[in-house]
């Protein structure tokens, strides 16, 4: 569906069904140069289980207009500007990496309207490696690369991709690829510069879950120790053999591992 | 800090889409000759049905052997993914009836495979779809063929008969312009040679039965989605850019941003065509994959030598080889090939069509037959074989003279296949 925050388009995957606003709410918010099709299998799944689904475009990635946000508080407001744009008062919240960050600080701003976040390959601080960082501004395509390998645990999966018949390194290049030229430098530099993690992470007081993947080479499981510490009753999920794009790597654990942490509506009788 | 990179060619060839089997240990791709896969309960049905979920139902729309060889084929084109099909011809339909349909037109190099010429030409006109053939060399000519019902542009990276050079860069150049996908058949050239994604192309099929199997002995076919084509910008293609009634309402761009072509693909033209792939035959595939950046090597390394020494026979009147400085693709082929020009080939034989049946009856290497990319050395004659019906005049029509000899270059010693044409030379000027 397409909502206006600002005048500007905001893309929205609703999972194949119009947006239910009656049902418990599960918000995606992507990571770093994404968009939407990186949830396509959980927001699908969710959206038929009980749930309204809003698996977004960030600002100026995908299908929704405008610049890319600048810091991840602004992305944080945005969101609820968005929940407001969907006439959407509660809503939980499932985000990757960057996603992640701005779950956490969406959380922290409106817990009269977050229920539950799910940070997924989360971190504090996200530091981005300086080599990395300056690639993101001076040679996209190199950074992509380096991205794309660091994001996923292997060359090759058992007994194939699980999404049968696709590539998961051209997948996610491809998708870095087709969004807009400074889409990344934003995105990474938001995440680098974000310094509010663990103040954000005090102040948050719905159940939060945490989803570590063994493999991961973006996010290591003990970049994320003091984000576990801090937010209180916390939970944690570890997901073996998978690297930073869980998405598509380990798609269905990450499915169970939500399912058993969201709330939906439950199934008609 | 130094840059991480994916393996090369020679390597994605043995490892891309499998890891060993956990179960068992097994190091090869197991064959999942299974023609259903068991649903953990209800739910987990119902969300695979649906696309919630990962994984395979009927093997008609995927299998585990066949999801190995089509990740691997996706790697080494450097694309978003891949369908295993039947046959090339296969693949070909498969792509044309996923992106159009009755009321829809299409821009054809006519250097093409007469299978894909038959297709087009008689086949497709039958359901509504037209194909306007052009010269691959004269861009004009593709820009001015387009129509505002055109849906794809297509052609084949060396071209039947002559090995007329595809400039992929400058054909998808016209067809992006357009804002039209390019197809390209690179069954002559395999990713070794030329990864036609890299040039431009968003598509690209292949007869696996050839390079890919690399051994005569499987009939199979390849469709890979680049993932590069926009088909909600384009404006052309509600098949893909608008909710579709045949599958849950789904609109297949929104659900994946890169491989919409690929989902509707599967879910649509797999399941009701149904040209599947047995995973017999992916496994027979992926056994030729493994060898095929040595295999690729040895066929152009044999075909050179064999190109030199036909030009240099007297009972040789011409020989068609991009790498020759008289091929009017010379040039191009240099920038687009420069590993080497593939391993299939012809020459004109002095002496027309009788001289051509005396040659091919004295070869003894050569086997004498309607294929090509065998491991094997092959040999046609098309004035007395595919196109025997033909007079001159037709012949000449087609690019084909009455001494036009086709070879496909094998793997054995280049000195024996030099030897079986000497032979075959020598008694093919004998009136």
């Amino acid at each position: 569906m397409e909502l206006s925050v600002h005048n500007a388009k905001v893309f929205a995957y609703t999972g194949g069904k119009p947006l239910n606003a009656a049902l418990p709410c599960v918000v995606f918010v992507h990571g770093g140069e994404g968009d939407h099709s990186v949830w396509g299998l959980q927001s699908r799944y969710l959206a038929n289980h009980g749930c309204a689904v809003l698996a977004l475009d960030l600002p100026g990635h995908g299908q929704s207009e405008g610049p890319p946000l600048e810091s991840i508080e602004r992305m944080a407001d945005w969101l609820i500007e968005v929940l407001d744009a969907a006439r959407v008062g509660r809503a939980q919240i499932v985000g990757h990496s960057m996603g992640a960050l701005v779950a956490l600080e969406c959380a922290a701003r409106n817990p009269d309207r977050i229920d539950r976040i799910a940070l997924l390959g989360p971190a504090f601080p996200m530091r981005v490696a300086p080599e990395l960082l300056e690639a993101t501004r001076t040679d996209e395509a190199r950074a992509q690369r380096m991205i794309n390998i660091w994001s996923h645990s292997a060359y090759a999966h058992y007994p194939g991709s699980p999404a049968p018949g696709f590539w998961v390194h051209g997948v996610n290049l491809r998708l870095m690829q087709r969004q807009r030229p400074g889409v990344l430098p934003a995105d990474f530099a938001a995440c680098n510069d974000y310094r509010g993690g663990l103040a954000a992470a005090a102040k948050v007081r719905c159940p939060a879950l945490l989803l570590i993947a063994r493999r991961d080479r973006m996010t290591p499981g003990r970049a994320a120790q003091d984000l576990v510490k801090a937010i209180n009753g916390s939970k944690v999920v570890e997901i073996d053999g998978s690297g930073h794009a869980v998405m598509t790597e380990k798609p269905d654990e990450l499915l169970d591992a939500l399912r058993g942490f969201l709330v939906a509506a439950p199934a008609p009788a | 800090m130094a840059d991480p990179k994916l393996p090369h060619l020679d390597t994605l060839s043995l490892h891309a889409g499998q890891q060993p089997d956990p179960t068992t240990g097994a190091r090869a791709v197991p064959i999942f000759q299974s023609t259903s896969f068991v649903f953990r309960d209800t739910d987990h049905a119902a969300a695979l049905f649906n696309m919630e979920r990962t994984g395979h139902v009927y093997s008609r729309i995927s299998n585990p052997t066949n999801a190995v060889l089509e990740e691997r084929v996706a790697a080494l084109e450097g694309g978003v993914g891949a369908i295993a099909v039947a046959s090339g011809q296969a693949a070909l339909h498969l792509a044309i009836a996923t992106l159009m349909g009755a009321g829809s037109h299409i821009v054809a190099s006519r250097a093409l495979y007469g299978g894909s010429h038959n297709l087009l030409e008689y086949t497709l006109p039958r359901f509504g779809i037209e194909t306007t053939f052009v010269n691959p060399r004269d861009l004009t000519g593709w820009r001015d063929a387009i129509r505002p019902n055109t849906k794809l542009l297509f052609g084949e990276t060396l071209g039947n008969p002559g090995l007329d050079v595809l400039d992929v860069p400058a054909v998808a150049g016209v067809a992006h312009e357009h804002k039209l996908p390019l197809l390209v058949d690179s069954t002559f050239t395999t990713p070794y040679l030329m990864r036609p994604f890299d040039l431009g192309a968003d598509l690209i099929y292949h007869s696996a039965t050839k390079f890919l199997c690399g051994h005569g002995t499987a009939v199979a076919g390849l469709l890979v989605d680049g993932g590069t084509f926009d088909w909600e910008a384009s404006g052309r293609f509600p098949e893909l850019s608008e909710p579709y009634a045949g599958f849950h309402g789904m609109d297949f761009q929104e659900e994946s941003t890169v491989a919409a072509f690929l989902l509707r693909a599967r879910r649509e033209g797999l399941r009701d065509f149904g040209a599947c792939m047995s995973p017999t035959t992916a496994w027979i595939v992926l056994q030729g994959i493994e060898t095929l950046p040595l295999r690729m090597q040895r066929h152009v390394d044999n075909t050179r030598k064999i190109v030199a020494f036909l030009k240099a026979h007297p009972a040789v009147a011409a020989v068609s080889y991009p790498e020759l400085e008289e091929h009017p693709d010379h040039a191009l082929a240099k920038r687009l090939l420069p590993n080497g020009c593939g391993a299939v080939f012809s020459f004109e034989l002095r002496g027309g069509r009788a001289a051509g049946r005396r040659f091919i009856e004295t070869l003894r290497l050569f086997s004498h037959l309607a294929n090509v990319g065998d491991a094997k050395s092959l040999v046609i004659h098309p004035a007395t074989t595919t196109h025997f019906r033909m007079d001159d005049a037709a012949l000449a029509a087609a690019g084909i003279g009455p001494g036009t000899i086709r070879l496909s270059i094998g793997l054995e010693a280049p000195e024996d296949l030099i030897e079986d044409l000497a032979v075959g030379l020598h008694a093919s000027q004998k009136a």
